[in-house]
């Protein structure tokens, strides 16, 4: 069974948000809730880098670990999910997470925190597949329709890989390889670099 | 210990998980998926799906939208061009799908297509035709919306004269309707129309042109792949054109190709560059001279090229030795051994791939700077080759289909001009009488005088400047132009209020509306490009099929229909329409029948279609069809285009192809002999002996064809016949000659650095002044000496630029009404160094005042960053809806007004215009600053 997982690599990534929009377009997130988004360093300094980061879909995910009802799963494939109608908005994924990926929208029974959404890598949720309760909780279910995660298909560079994480790494690799010799090459400046 | 305790109670939290997964039926169902993420491995571009499986649940649906249809067309925002399929179910628009193998974006988005979507369901559309009565906004019919207009507008044509109307038309519109604007000037019968382009690359196209004969980009996106080295100067592609990227990194990461970015802030661009260069603003030129200098100097030129293909050499040779790295230090601020550097970079690693966008054009010397790179690019040999050119990257969607089809104070359609042969030209077209079209103008001359531009149509209402025009301009039509791109825009908002009719035709009510406080403004609402059709040009002069996705939406209505309803209100519609039947088609091959100039008659629109329906089918290294029904045609059949059979022409002034599979040389555009005045040397501006395309019947030079049905050249010969002569016999119609280092109608005939009207260096005004001030510069006075006072820098201390951020577009009216891109940028703001910002005692954050020499204000929001300098401060343009610190919110109609408003940015760009073109010169003012 593959497993998914994402890449960012962070030479393409160019900090448009085309994943960030691609993402809230496509399942409709309330304006506040960041399922991804972009992180940039050193704006506007020598040595700026941007990346894109979401739930990372950990194999072994934290989240799950930490959540008290048990709210959230893994499925066989990788992918983490939550479902909305057990989890208690506690918070303790928000903690126990490595990249800040748990969200909580404002403005529901729950006061500042409801259920907690996060990136379902477009495979939307528990609920009946392509269902309108399934589409309003979790947003599409792509992978149910065999289609990649909107947020990797719509990156304007293709900085952003998403799926199997085997032909994720081929994918990677084979640019590394065509990044080709001398500076341009990954770990260059780290081993021969100047600083 | 924390961290141990997760690390274990993970694992027990995974093997849950799996219990649960076996446990829930709908779950494991869809676990069957196997996914892949694929690249076309060939190109490590494309993140495309290659899902080995589907959904292969036992029962229910296996798509949320059984029985929808996918419709593949263009995305609206910037010209790159990319491909959307939009997904619509029982005729509503439910989502976005990747369009994974479309030639250029392969599926990619920025944040602004990738909510394309929006355009069509935002909230914030502007609903029902609307005017303004006693200061309140009335929804009214379009009947009665049209009746009122068209009868004002036949008042002030009876009363003050056809010139007493100016058309601001549009770069977001078709290329079809673009020509139709174009068109409705002039059965209206006056030259006071002009679009976007004025103020995007009115420059560029006036440099370029006058270069080598056609004022376009010269390559393609896809070809950048191909380029040794790149420069940018003035651009920045993640935030203006970020889809374009995928093809840039790729040469970076293929070719090793040092990214050189020139710019005055250290851009997203400079973040992924291997060289950035701070430049002052306006000295462009000085710079890309010394970079000439140096590469003569040290022998790099090509001299083949130069010898065979280039003319004026000696000449630009001798003025560009003044700029000495030392000199082009004092100039630009540019250390002189990284100018050496640069230099040294190009000159080793050809072809380069040279950029440059609005960073360089929007200067009084734009049409210098422009020409100035092109030299840079002659003296390098990397023009006509695939990975080098002049990849000038066009703004919006449509911009090059627009400047194409003249919606330009200046020219009619494709370039021909306003002289009395290009008016027959196009009556021919039309099939109207000559004479008639003239007696639609006031008198006969104003047909040949060019009108008033984008940039400076006001001052015809205001009447505060010199102006030549017998009436002033009493009736405005904005038609899919954001207002606030305009510099001095306080004065602008004066001219709104001033007319007598202003009308906005535009999805969404955009800043005008805002501004305008008396009753004589209507608003109709068009529909989006996604509710229309008709072919776009992306920069890469790539013809594409915007297919209509849904029909229009509210009580909108498509452009075309909203000039058929005015044209037949104004009673011309018989004449205008003689030979339209079929909307848009009809349309395409009518402009067709009459651009030969730049070779759009070979796309007739069942070819663009075509492509369309095709595009997985051409390559991405070279853009050809390998295989298929397009089998060895170009994507989207770049100009020109010369028949119907005619691949395209990928990459400008190629002479290694045939003509008649998409080569071609320079343009014989500019006689065949000169004399020059500055050194009295008379030379053959024809191409040398030995150099032209394989199969050319003429071993080298010849002039343009002409006389093959007498009487006509092949621009003019309607039947086409010249070009296929031209073209059977393995030549270009448009000849084979040399491009100009000397452009003798230009007031500074090789170009040179001279000082912003508005310059922090009083001591460079003295050595490099401006132009003499220029009478009757499209029908108004244009001030250059008088206005460049050296002794401004003094009250006026900052250097003021302006530019794009990713999320917005232009004006803003669109992107500023899309709730995740306003969350993404919900403010106005300036960018300032720390350094400065600590020094005039303002912290992060804060408020302050903005003040233009001509006493434009703006209150905004600090953003400290190193990105700019300690003497620059930087402005992003695309808001609106503020106005000298009031908020305007309230004047919106109803439920319109944009999510995010802000001062707009051109309130403090100051006074300054191009020599030639009257591009605005937003790019080098000055200003002060001031905790608010």
């Amino acid at each position: 069974m593959a497993r998914v997982k994402f890449l960012c690599d962070v030479e393409r990534c160019i900090d448009c948000s085309g994943c960030v929009v691609a993402c809230k377009e496509g399942h409709h997130v309330p304006v506040g809730v960041n399922r991804r988004r972009v992180i940039t360093l050193d704006q506007g300094k020598s040595g700026e880098k941007s990346i894109s980061v979401s739930c990372m879909h950990c194999a072994d995910a934290p989240c799950i670990a930490v959540c008290p009802v048990d709210a959230i799963y893994q499925r066989d494939d990788g992918i983490v999910l939550v479902n909305k109608k057990t989890c208690i908005g506690c918070g303790y994924c928000f903690m126990a997470c490595p990249f800040g990926a748990p969200q909580f929208p404002k403005g529901n029974i729950f006061g500042a925190r409801g259920a907690m959404d996060k990136c379902t890598f477009c495979a939307g949720g528990p609920e009946e597949n392509f269902s309108t309760e399934e589409k309003r909780l979790y947003g599409q279910n792509r992978i149910a329709e065999g289609k990649v995660p909107l947020c990797a298909g719509m990156c304007a560079t293709k900085a952003l890989l998403a799926g199997d994480a085997d032909v994720v790494a081929d994918v990677y690799r084979e640019r590394v390889f065509q990044r080709g010799s001398g500076v341009n090459a990954w770990g260059w400046s780290k081993a021969y670099g100047k600083e | 210990m924390a961290r141990s305790k997760i690390m274990i109670s993970a694992g027990d939290g995974t093997v849950a998980a799996g219990q649960r997964v076996t446990l829930n039926p709908k779950v494991a169902r869809r676990s069957f998926l196997k996914l892949a993420a694929a690249t076309a491995a060939l190109t490590g571009a494309a993140m495309t799906s290659r899902m080995t499986g589907t959904a292969k649940a036992a029962s229910g649906p296996k798509e949320p939208y059984a029985g929808s249809e996918k419709i593949k067309t263009i995305c609206t925002y910037c010209s790159v061009g990319c491909g959307i399929i939009a997904e619509v179910h029982n005729g509503v628009w439910v989502r976005q799908e990747i369009a994974a193998d479309h030639p250029v974006s392969f599926g990619a988005h920025c944040c602004k297509g990738a909510g394309a979507i929006d355009m069509v369901t935002s909230s914030k559309r502007l609903k029902h035709p609307m005017k303004k009565v006693a200061g309140r906004w009335t929804p009214i019919s379009w009947d009665q919306a049209i009746k009122e207009i068209g009868d004002t507008l036949v008042a002030i044509r009876e009363k003050d004269g056809p010139d007493a109307l100016h058309l601001n038309g549009s770069a977001k519109v078709s290329t079809e309707m673009a020509y139709l604007q174009r068109k409705f000037a002039a059965f209206w019968g006056s030259n006071n129309v002009d679009h976007q382009a004025r103020s995007c690359h009115s420059t560029t196209v006036a440099g370029v042109a006058n270069t080598w004969g056609y004022g376009a980009m010269t390559n393609s996106l896809n070809d950048m792949r191909h380029a040794r080295s790149m420069i940018f100067i003035g651009s920045n592609p993640p935030e203006a054109h970020p889809v374009s990227m995928q093809h840039i990194l790729h040469a970076k990461e293929k070719n090793n190709a040092p990214i050189i970015v020139v710019d005055p802030r250290r851009t997203k661009m400079a973040a992924k560059g291997t060289e950035y260069v701070r430049i002052r603003p306006g000295t462009d030129a000085a710079f890309v001279l010394g970079l000439i200098n140096v590469i003569i100097a040290n022998g790099w030129e090509d001299k083949e090229f130069i010898r065979t293909r280039v003319s004026g050499y000696g000449e630009m040779v001798a003025a560009a030795k003044d700029y000495t790295p030392e000199e082009v230090e004092n100039i630009t601020g540019i250390p002189a051994e990284q100018t050496l550097r640069v230099a040294g970079l190009l000159a080793r690693n050809r072809p380069t791939s040279l950029t440059w966008c609005m960073g360089s054009t929007q200067h009084s010397i734009g049409s210098s700077i422009t020409r100035s790179f092109c030299i840079l690019q002659l003296v390098l040999g990397n023009m006509g080759k695939s990975g080098g050119g002049t990849n000038i990257l066009r703004g919006h969607d449509n911009v090059q289909g627009a400047t194409d089809m003249g919606v330009l104070a200046d020219s009619l359609p494709a370039y021909y001009g306003l002289a009395d042969g290009a008016w027959k030209h196009w009556c021919r077209v039309w099939d109207v009488d000559y004479d008639w079209m003239v007696s639609r103008f006031h008198e006969k001359e104003w047909m040949n005088k060019k009108g008033f531009s984008l940039a400076r149509w006001y001052e015809g209402v205001l009447q505060e400047e010199k102006c030549h025009q017998y009436t002033p301009i009493k009736a405005l039509i904005q038609w899919g132009c954001g207002s606030n791109s305009n510099s001095q825009y306080d004065r602008v908002v004066r001219a709104y209020n001033k007319l007598d009719l202003l009308v906005v035709v535009d999805p969404f009510p955009t800043m005008i509306a805002a501004t305008c406080d008396t009753d004589n403004i209507y608003l109709l609402p068009s529909a989006s490009q996604y509710e229309t059709s008709g072919s776009v040009t992306s920069t890469s002069r790539q013809l594409q099929w915007r297919c209509r996705v849904v029909d229009p939406v509210h009580n909108s209505r498509d452009d075309y229909q909203i000039m058929e309803l005015l044209v037949k209100k104004l009673g011309f519609a018989d004449m205008f329409y003689k030979n339209i039947k079929q909307v848009p088609e009809d349309i395409t091959r009518e402009l067709g029948s009459g651009a030969l100039s730049i070779g759009y008659n070979g796309q007739t629109p069942e070819r663009i279609k075509k492509h369309m329906e095709n595009w997985n089918t051409f390559d991405i290294d070279d853009l050809q069809a390998k295989g298929g029904v397009c089998d060895g045609e170009y994507y989207g059949l770049p100009w020109p285009c010369w028949t119907e059979e005619h691949p395209g022409t990928p990459i400008l002034y190629d002479v290694s192809k045939t003509v008649a599979e998409g080569g071609l040389p320079f343009r014989n555009r500019f006689g065949n002999e000169k004399t020059y005045d500055a050194s009295g040397r008379t030379e053959n501006q024809l191409a040398a002996e030995g150099v032209c395309n394989p199969g050319s019947e003429v071993r080298g030079g010849y002039a343009e064809f002409k006389d093959v049905e007498p009487g006509t050249n092949w621009e003019t010969d309607l039947s086409q016949k010249t070009i296929k002569a031209a073209i059977a016999r393995g030549m270009a119609p448009s000849g084979n000659a040399r491009a100009r280092c000397v452009v003798w109608e230009f007031p500074d005939q090789v170009p040179i650095h001279r000082e912003p009207l508005h310059s922090p260096r009083p001591d460079l005004i003295l050595k490099y002044p401006t132009y003499v001030d220029k009478e009757n510069h499209f029908r108004v006075d244009t001030r250059f000496l008088s206005e460049q006072i050296p002794d401004l820098v003094k009250d006026f201390p900052y250097v003021l630029t302006t530019g794009r951020m990713v999320e917005h577009m232009g004006a803003g009216a669109e992107t500023r009404s899309n709730q995740y891109l306003v969350e993404l940028q919900p403010d106005m703001y300036v960018e300032i160094n720390p350094r400065l910002g600590n020094d005039i005692g303002v912290r992060n954050g804060e408020m302050v005042w903005i003040e233009s020499p001509e006493g434009g204000r703006i209150k905004v929001k600090t953003f400290f960053t190193e990105r700019v300098d300690e003497k620059t401060l930087f402005l992003p343009y695309h808001f609106a809806g503020v106005l000298l610190g009031e908020s305007l919110v309230e004047n919106y109609p109803e439920g319109t007004a944009p999510l995010a408003v802000g001062e707009p940015g051109n309130v403090v760009t100051n006074y300054g215009y191009d020599i030639v073109t009257q591009m605005q010169s937003t790019k080098d003012g000055l200003c002060k600053i001031a905790k608010a």
